[in-house]
């Protein structure tokens, strides 16, 4: 992190509000759209008020047609705008399929380079409080999947805003992947406008015996695991790829060489998913490494909060799992761990 | 704007087209084009006509059976036999084939090979112009097909609601591959439709090239005093198999009468009939001479390197 700029106190959806404005500021070919941009919520307040301040023409509502308006931000793309595209779930991609797999990441390649496709593509994962099997899924590993698409799952609101700022520059469609959980997370964020690059992860926790990689907002329960961890003398490694498609393999493969040992807690189904791609390169690149995956259930999510706490991995499951893989006391009972901005939300979404 | 139909031009593209079709046929046996091909032979009068009312900062939008849309924007021949070859040369280095053709030169996007796929981009297109102000007007070729898609009307509907300045030209040829319109709809329900998402929408019949020209002239100057989209129904024939070179006459799938009457009305001689014999010999003998180099051009090109294969996925 660049230490020599101002710095402030905001939450991770405002860091995605600075980041959107800042680019529109600074260029005219930027335009946001989606569904309730310029709503008096404005999507967590990211997009508030951007209609009053650039008007209408870049920053609109749109019909609830998510297949046209996807190959409209291509199209707009293709002429020279910076569309950025706005999804209030992440579900609501299935019917943006054909646009973004067919035409967004093969416009460039199938034209040789004459046509490039600079569109973002914004895209919240909901959990918790009802949010059932339609309303919290996450759909990353489709799109890590595909040639020509890059995601990019930023946790924290520095790299929230520096995320953005590199995909709205990006030349080619990016998937933003947000996470609902993390919209009011605060942090230090420098108020100039900065990148965070594709390609490149982070360490945001030191440790020498397990490297526990999360996604999005696992990460963040990753780092809870971590402290109970400490409690039978564990010392976790946590990584926040950021960046899932370009992968920053390298950083993962240098801590699993220094650790020996490699939990992948996806924020997603396990199966042909990020942790299959993590621990399938971590098995062809690294010696004797021990791997273990968490994720979620294999099953649609369930809307009762009884079912719905067995559906996701905690910083309690995971913590069990680091400690077993470094032979830890199997009847290890770590405490529950409030996950206050899961328990504190109450809809009305 | 009272551009004068300009009939050795609509000859000459005509032909141009025409002509490149039936070289396809001629060399497909050899196997040199190793890839599907959607040939349009028939249709070639709506492009021909459409074309020629466009100007420069016009952009078009096309889908897999484009190599008479692409031709009649006068974009470039050699380019087009090298891409069909799968040669460096080739509009897309190889990468694209038949099925997607461009030349930025020309404003010819990229096409798709998957029906109605490119029509909202056609529309994000349109949206871009009126963003910058820029005096453009985009033509988005589809087919009667591409109306049954649920992209289609929400495209119309994108495109109404912020008054673009787009051109839906619809070739309904009746068939989607085998499949006849009546078996896909009910009635005769393109204009209607259109017309009732507020996109002013008219049918041209008899498949003539004059008729596709003014009827887009007339759209072009309505577009300029006031921007609204607007979609042209063009009723035309395939003569040809859906793919390939074939002429699919023994699958049955549609009475011989229809391909009779379409080959009788072959506007291809009606223009040809409108010009002196001298002229006519003239701009065959220049068609000829353009497709026979361009199949020189195309045979003597190199493939693509091996590392060129995992070029230009991102960039």
């Amino acid at each position: 992190m660049d230490n020599t700029l101002d710095k402030k106190l905001i939450n991770y959806g405002e860091a995605i509000y600075e980041a959107t404005y800042q680019e529109m500021a600074i260029n005219d070919n930027v335009f946001t759209y989606g569904l309730g941009v310029d709503d008096p919520k404005g999507h967590y307040g990211t997009t508030k008020n951007l209609h009053r301040d650039f008007g209408n023409k870049r920053c609109f509502d749109t019909p609830l047609s998510e297949d046209s308006l996807t190959g409209i931000g291509i199209g707009a793309a293709l002429a020279g705008l910076r569309p950025i595209y706005v999804h209030q779930r992440m579900d609501f991609l299935l019917l943006c399929m054909n646009q973004l797999v067919n035409m967004a990441a093969k416009i460039r390649y199938m034209s040789s380079g004459e046509h490039t496709v600079p569109l973002v593509v914004r895209a919240a994962i909901g959990r918790s409080w009802g949010q059932g099997a339609q309303h919290s899924q996450a759909l990353h590993s489709y799109f890590m999947h595909i040639p020509g698409i890059k995601v990019i799952a930023p946790t924290t609101p520095h790299d929230a805003k520096g995320a953005l700022i590199a995909s709205i520059r990006d030349n080619n469609p990016v998937i933003f992947v947000e996470h609902r959980m993390l919209y009011k997370n605060a942090g230090y964020v420098p108020s100039e406008s900065y990148e965070v690059p594709f390609g490149k992860g982070r360490i945001l926790r030191e440790g020498n015996d397990i490297t526990i990689v999360g996604v999005s907002h696992t990460v963040e329960d990753s780092l809870r695991a971590a402290e109970l961890l400490k409690d039978v003398g564990v010392n976790a490694e946590i990584i926040d790829p950021i960046s899932l498609s370009p992968i920053d393999y390298d950083l993962i493969r240098k801590s699993v060489d220094k650790t020996k040992k490699l939990l992948v807690v996806d924020n997603g189904w396990s199966t042909c998913g990020f942790s299959s791609e993590i621990i399938t390169d971590v098995a062809i690149n690294c010696s004797n490494i021990r791997c273990e995956r968490m994720g979620f259930a294999n099953t649609p999510c369930p809307t009762t909060p009884s079912l719905e706490k067995d559906f996701y991995p905690n910083p309690r499951t995971i913590a069990v799992t680091a400690n077993n893989m470094c032979d830890g006391d199997s009847k290890w009972n770590p405490p529950e761990v409030t996950q206050q901005e899961i328990t504190s939300f109450k809809g009305p979404f | 704007m009272t551009k004068k139909f300009n009939l050795e031009q609509a000859y000459y593209l005509f032909l141009l087209i025409r002509e490149s079709e039936e070289k396809i046929i001629d060399l497909y046996s050899t196997d040199k084009i190793k890839s599907p091909v959607h040939l349009s032979i028939g249709q070639e009068a709506i492009a021909v006509g459409v074309s020629m009312a466009l100007r420069q900062e016009d952009v078009i939008f096309s889908n897999y059976r484009g190599h008479a849309h692409y031709l009649a924007r006068e974009a470039n021949l050699d380019k087009m036999w090298a891409e069909l070859y799968g040669k460096s040369r080739g509009t897309a280095r190889g990468k694209g084939g038949s099925m997607h053709l461009n030349d930025a030169s020309k404003n010819f996007m990229p096409t798709s090979a998957i029906v109605s796929t490119s029509v909202p981009e056609a529309v994000g297109y349109a949206y871009a112009l009126k963003y910058k102000m820029e005096p453009g007007v985009v033509i988005c070729y589809h087919g009667d097909g591409a109306t049954e898609e649920g992209v289609f009307w929400e495209s119309l509907n994108f495109a109404s609601l912020h008054n673009l300045p787009i051109i839906f030209i619809c070739e309904n040829n009746e068939y989607a591959i085998y499949t006849h319109q009546n078996k896909r709809t009910l009635g005769d329900p393109i204009v209607d439709r259109a017309n009732s998402f507020g996109v002013n929408s008219c049918k041209v019949k008899g498949n003539e090239t004059e008729d596709f020209y003014n009827i887009t002239i007339d759209c072009l100057n309505k577009i300029k005093k006031k921007s609204n989209p607007y979609l042209i129904e063009c009723m035309t024939t395939r003569w040809k198999d859906h793919v390939g070179v074939g002429d699919g006459i023994d699958l049955n799938y549609r009475d011989h009468k229809e391909i009779n009457r379409a080959l009788e009305n072959d506007d291809l001689k009606n223009l040809e009939k409108q010009l002196s014999e001298k002229i006519v010999s003239k701009i065959k003998l220049r068609v000829q001479e353009e497709i026979k180099q361009a199949v020189i051009f195309a045979e003597s090109g190199k493939f693509p390197n091996s590392k060129e294969l995992h070029e230009n996925v991102y960039g």
